[in-house]
């Protein structure tokens, strides 16, 4: 059965986008991300146009973000002023993002860029995450050497100014760090049209070292503030938003995420997170294959801005 | 007096229109609705006469459809440091979006080439100006590329022996306009030639426009793009928490 999207101007198979969402929702539920960065490039692929699929992507993390806080509120695990810290953050770089994103537009680099930081980021998170978690369960399978973990490190972190509790994580340190973390995939958002959980993560354990608990409540808390903004930028700026599109998703994502997440607590974390590792870095190879390899036809056409 | 003479002259000078098209479309109107995949749209009519027709050159039709002329730009790809990006570019101020030429013969053989370019019918005749902006190839390249691209995605096609000439009069063709059409009137034209020769030519309009939720979509994403993003915001919450508290219901 075909769907004639009213804003992408395209005619879909109604259920090769269900499995697609269904799917991406899958893997989002098993692995607690939002899937933007697998929907983006996915849509793409069946012949969305960049602008519409990376607007409408944003529009669908919405919704998968607040199906997963739900049950991180239900847990306690959510940590709401660092999420409002992260959020503020967050505005400014999806702003400066939709920005950039219209400039790249015109120069008729958008593709480029797009591209280029899909391959960039997926690429060193997926490395990042991949070693490390071969090297834990390493670790794990040799018995006897224990790890000496600090809870409290004192870094660099902690040293500047505009100090800040935040209870639920057990922190005292600076605004600064998280709002420029939060900047950081605000500004990803807009570019990438994903929730930039992928990235927040990592950086949340590693640069503001927030305990582990809390870690998944407060990236999906605040990612939905800032997929939100970037879907009202998009909307408003671009009229790039496919409601029609994002509706087929997120019922075929919300369905998909929630058979991931019973699939996901029956695997062991660390097989969970080198999985992961492994899709993302497909996602960033492919990617990066189309850049490398001489395209097929060297031309393409676009409206002109 | 001299207003008469004039208007005789005139008259005299006028071609006499041995042969007239009557004609008529299977739809002159195109409603995208959700289901739309495309549509055909069945194309006849018949050369009508005064007299019997001369019995050389044979009679042959040309039918044109055109979409709506839009500004596009053509980029060529470049190998820079390794990977592949967009270097040179290339502006076309106005080319249909559509563009579909069916005839009874290839274009080369019933139509001169004055004719041709005095009424653009082959494609490369409606691409119109052109704006070279950067990068290596010419003006050719692109549009051969161009050319090529809407060929291939089925926005331009060429379909020579696709008109049925039934008695040197009667004619049909059945044009197929793809799934990803845009908004707008098309234009029909329709061409009866002999010897390379225009004798008669004909236009309508097919008009093509959303409908149902697919026009209120789209005019609310332009009129009011705030409600618009707002909505889609609402219904991304309503389904994340109806999801949600569904499965947490069904506690499996």
């Amino acid at each position: 059965m075909q769907l004639y999207l009213p804003i992408a101007e395209v005619s879909v198979n109604i259920f090769v986008l269900l499995a697609l969402g269904g799917m991406v929702g899958f893997l989002s539920g098993m692995f607690g991300v939002g899937g933007g960065f697998l929907i983006t490039p996915l849509l793409f692929f069946i012949g969305v146009p960049p602008v519409v699929a990376v607007a409408t992507g944003a529009n669908q993390v919405v919704a998968s973000s607040i199906s997963g806080v739900l049950a991180q509120f239900r847990r306690r695990a959510v940590d709401l002023p660092m999420g409002a810290v992260l959020t503020v953050g967050g505005f400014a770089g999806s702003g400066i993002g939709g920005v950039v994103f219209d400039w790249m537009t015109r120069a008729g680099q958008i593709d480029l860029f797009v591209q280029l930081s899909y391959v960039l980021f997926l690429g060193l998170v997926g490395g990042m995450m991949l070693t490390e978690s071969v090297r834990s369960m390493l670790r794990a399978n040799r018995p006897g050497v224990a790890q000496v973990r600090r809870s409290h490190v004192h870094s660099w972190v902690h040293r500047m100014p505009l100090k800040m509790k935040f209870r639920t994580s057990g922190l005292y340190i600076s605004v600064i760090p998280p709002v420029m973390v939060g900047s950081v995939v605000g500004f990803l958002s807009a570019i990438m049209g994903v929730g930039g959980g992928f990235i927040m993560v990592p950086a949340m354990i590693y640069l503001l070292g927030m305990p582990t608990r809390v870690v998944v409540g407060t990236s999906l808390f605040q990612i939905i503030f800032v997929t939100a903004f970037t879907t009202l930028m998009h909307a408003l700026n671009h009229h790039s938003v496919d409601m029609l599109l994002a509706l087929v998703l997120i019922i075929g994502g919300v369905v998909g995420a929630q058979f991931g997440a019973r699939v996901g607590v029956r695997l062991k974390a660390e097989q969970l997170r080198i999985l992961l590792a492994l899709l993302v870095l497909a996602v960033a190879g492919k990617i990066a294959l189309d850049l490398l390899i001489r395209p097929g036809e060297l031309y393409s056409i676009t409206a002109a801005v | 007096m001299g207003r008469l003479l004039i208007v005789l002259v005139l008259l005299m000078a006028w071609p006499v229109r041995a042969e007239q098209i009557v004609s008529g479309l299977s739809q002159s109107q195109v409603a995208i609705n959700a289901s739309f995949d495309g549509t055909a749209i069945l194309i006849y009519g018949a050369a009508m006469r005064d007299a019997p027709p001369p019995s050389w050159p044979l009679l042959q039709v040309i039918i044109t459809v055109e979409g709506p002329v839009v500004p596009i730009v053509v980029r060529q790809k470049a190998r820079v440091a390794g990977i592949w990006i967009n270097q040179g570019a290339m502006a076309i101020e106005g080319a249909p979006s559509f563009y579909a030429v069916m005839s009874t013969g290839a274009l080369g053989d019933i139509l001169s080439p004055e004719e041709d370019r005095l009424h653009r019918v082959s494609i490369p005749m409606e691409v119109g100006t052109v704006r070279m902006k950067a990068g290596a190839g010419t003006a050719s390249d692109y549009l051969a590329a161009f050319e090529r691209i809407k060929q291939a995605s089925g926005s331009y096609h060429l379909a020579p022996d696709s008109v049925l000439l039934l008695q040197q009069s009667l004619f049909r063709t059945e044009v197929t306009l793809p799934s990803n059409l845009i908004e707008g009137e098309y234009r029909v034209r329709i061409f009866l030639t002999r010897g390379g020769k225009v004798v008669d030519l004909q236009e309508s309009r097919i008009e093509v426009s959303k409908t149902g939720v697919e026009r209120f979509l789209f005019r609310l994403a332009h009129d009011q793009p705030l409600v618009y993003g707002l909505i889609a915001l609402l219904i991304a919450g309503i389904a994340g928490w109806g999801a949600s508290e569904l499965f947490r219901r069904m506690r499996w």
